[in-house]
């Protein structure tokens, strides 16, 4: 857990965040979004003290952050950012290697941890661990970022616009693989993003900032439902909100008894997967399956009833 | 590169041979003497003089390295940034200060011999290494500094396994041309009797011995070109083993 109390960062006369509290649960992913300059980084920053607060306290745990050498504690935090800052004269073994050398862990457990990494990156040990950063595609840069701020096993990983230079399609994978690594180690995940969509999508909850200040902080439904200023609600963009929210759920917990004509849709797919195919297919109802077996339908109807605010 | 690498080796094989055994080139400078001048000069081995000229060039770039370093690392340092001017024109003065007078000055406090032009070189040698230095260390790639923090290295182990390894090859070349300037400059030494190629030299010109001249300026010239070709390739490699492209170097 992460308690964020009260703090607050000015550069001389500049306050850049401003009297900043919310708490992080144990294993969710919190989203922290907002335009440039709104002071998302600042935020991050602090909380591996990267950037020291003026006022006000970071609690880890229940521990005061300022209770540990600054160093100590970044090593026990992940910490991937944008442009993935690998060091360009370490092979990318080395790479994913640094923080666990750091903390002095034996060679064959390191090595072993290293390859672990790779593989769950989908880049072939034998191929990529001694190549350069340079000789990597800038999608596998950036997961070799995000493999070496995992590798000690961190509880907690802080992310700066981690994908912002990739392309969409890789984009989005690299979504998935993160949300698919997030539910297995249980991860803390504070992520920055300037896009609402990717906030909407990967997290648990969602921080919104402005002007240094914390607008709203809340799970994604109340925010695209219930935006607490005019400028949250700008951010989500009014005329997207019913498909922000469908997108939010997957058919398997709307599956009713029946059945329905045509192609069947698999019941992990979002309900705006679902609403784009009933319109485009013209039909009133689809069928549902779970592993190629129809269980049931789901409806027109229903999808309009839950794109709406409850 | 092929050529080029059989150029510079026939070059050193030709200044060895000429070091080694001078005599066998007395046809070749004897066409440059007149009236029975000796061709080859005849006060002292060219190879025990080259020898000196290369150790006191070394021992002035080497302490002019460590001090421009070190001094480079201090003030990027946080606590050191209030320096950063005060050294700037420190090294800079240094540089503008022709070696002739460091030496005239350096005589009445060191006296005459090796002494005052060591520190000459070592003076001259520092700027174009701290330049570079500072060069090397502020221009890191941003994020591969936040990088270096934000997962826990502490300033030493920063400056130690990020910063100075890949500022190197930027080091490298100020060392580079502190060399070859010092190579040069070192000649001038003689008129405070360093044992340098210099004494070759001035004996020529107080004989009017072309041959003698030429042989001087043709040794410390092919050092210069050897050593500053050396230095060039060790940085190429050094560039591509840290996996950077090639960053702008003076
Ligand atoms: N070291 C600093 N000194 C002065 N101002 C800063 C510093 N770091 C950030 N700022 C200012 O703080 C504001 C917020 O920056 P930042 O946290 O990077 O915003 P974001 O990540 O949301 O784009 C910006 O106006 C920026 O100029
Ligand atoms: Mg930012």
């Amino acid at each position: 857990m992460i308690e964020i109390d009260a703090i607050t960062k000015s550069y001389d006369q500049t306050v850049v965040v401003d009297h900043v509290t919310l708490t992080i649960e144990p294993s969710s992913v919190c989203a922290v979004v907002g335009t440039s300059g709104s002071g998302k980084t600042t935020l991050l920053r602090m909380i591996n003290r990267l950037v020291e607060p003026t006022s006000g306290a970071i609690r880890i745990d229940g521990e005061d952050t300022r209770n540990t050498h600054a160093y100590e504690l970044r090593r026990k935090i992940g910490y991937a950012i944008q442009g993935h800052g690998l060091f360009p004269h370490r092979s990318v073994g080395q790479n994913i290697a640094t923080v666990p050398k750091l903390l002095g862990w034996d060679k064959d457990k390191t090595r072993a941890r290293v390859t672990e990494l790779l593989e769950l990156f989908q880049l072939d040990p034998a191929q990529f661990r001694d190549r350069l950063p340079r000789e990597l595609s800038g999608g596998q840069q950036q997961r070799v970022g995000v493999a070496r701020a995992l590798a000690a096993k961190p509880n907690i990983l802080l992310m700066d616009e981690p994908f912002g230079a990739l392309d969409p399609v890789i984009r989005s994978k690299a979504q998935e693989d993160l949300l698919t690594i997030q539910r297995q180690f249980e991860t803390t995940i504070v992520l920055v993003t300037h896009d609402m969509e990717e906030a909407i999508h990967l997290g648990d909850k969602i921080a919104v900032m402005d002007e240094g200040k914390l607008l709203q902080f809340a799970s994604p439904q109340q925010i695209i439902s219930k935006p607490a200023t005019p400028f949250v609600a700008e951010l989500i963009g009014t005329g997207e909100r019913p498909f922000k929210l469908l997108s939010l759920a997957r058919v398997g917990k709307f599956v009713e008894p029946g059945s329905a004509e045509g192609d069947p849709i698999d019941i992990s797919a979002t309900l705006r997967d679902a609403y784009a195919e009933l319109l485009w297919s013209g039909r009133a109802a689809l069928p549902v399956s779970e592993k190629g077996q129809v269980i049931g339908k789901i409806t027109l109807d229903q999808l309009s009833s839950h794109a709406r605010p409850q | 590169m092929r050529p080029g690498i059989i150029v510079r080796l026939i070059a050193f094989a030709v200044l060895l041979t000429f070091l080694i055994a001078p005599d066998l080139f007395e046809p070749f400078f004897g066409m440059l003497t007149k009236n029975g001048q000796p061709a080859i000069y005849n006060q002292g081995s060219l190879l025990d003089l080259t020898l000196n000229h290369l150790a006191i060039v070394f021992a002035a770039t080497f302490a002019a390295t460590l001090i421009a370093v070190s001094l480079a690392i201090l003030v990027t340092r946080p606590f050191g940034v209030e320096f950063l001017p005060l050294s700037r024109s420190l090294a800079n003065i240094g540089q503008t200060f022709p070696p002739v007078a460091v030496l005239a000055l350096a005589v009445p406090v060191l006296g005459f011999g090796t002494a005052p032009t060591l520190v000459a070189l070592f003076l001259y040698g520092l700027l174009p290494i701290f330049e570079n230095t500072l060069t090397g260390l502020v221009n890191l790639p941003g994020t591969v500094a936040e990088a270096a923090k934000g997962v826990g290295m502490t300033w030493a182990q920063r400056l130690f396994k990020i910063e100075l390894p890949l500022a190197l090859p930027v080091i490298l070349a100020g060392v580079r041309l502190s060399t070859v300037i010092s190579l040069a400059t070192a000649t001038i030494g003689s008129t405070v009797a360093a044992r340098t190629l210099g004494e070759v030299i001035i004996a020529g010109l107080t004989s009017n011995n072309t041959a003698f001249v030429l042989q001087g300026g043709l040794i410390v010239g092919v050092l210069a070109v050897l050593i500053y070709d050396s230095l060039a390739a060790l940085e190429r490699w050094l560039m591509a083993r840290t996996g950077q492209a090639k960053r702008a170097a003076a």
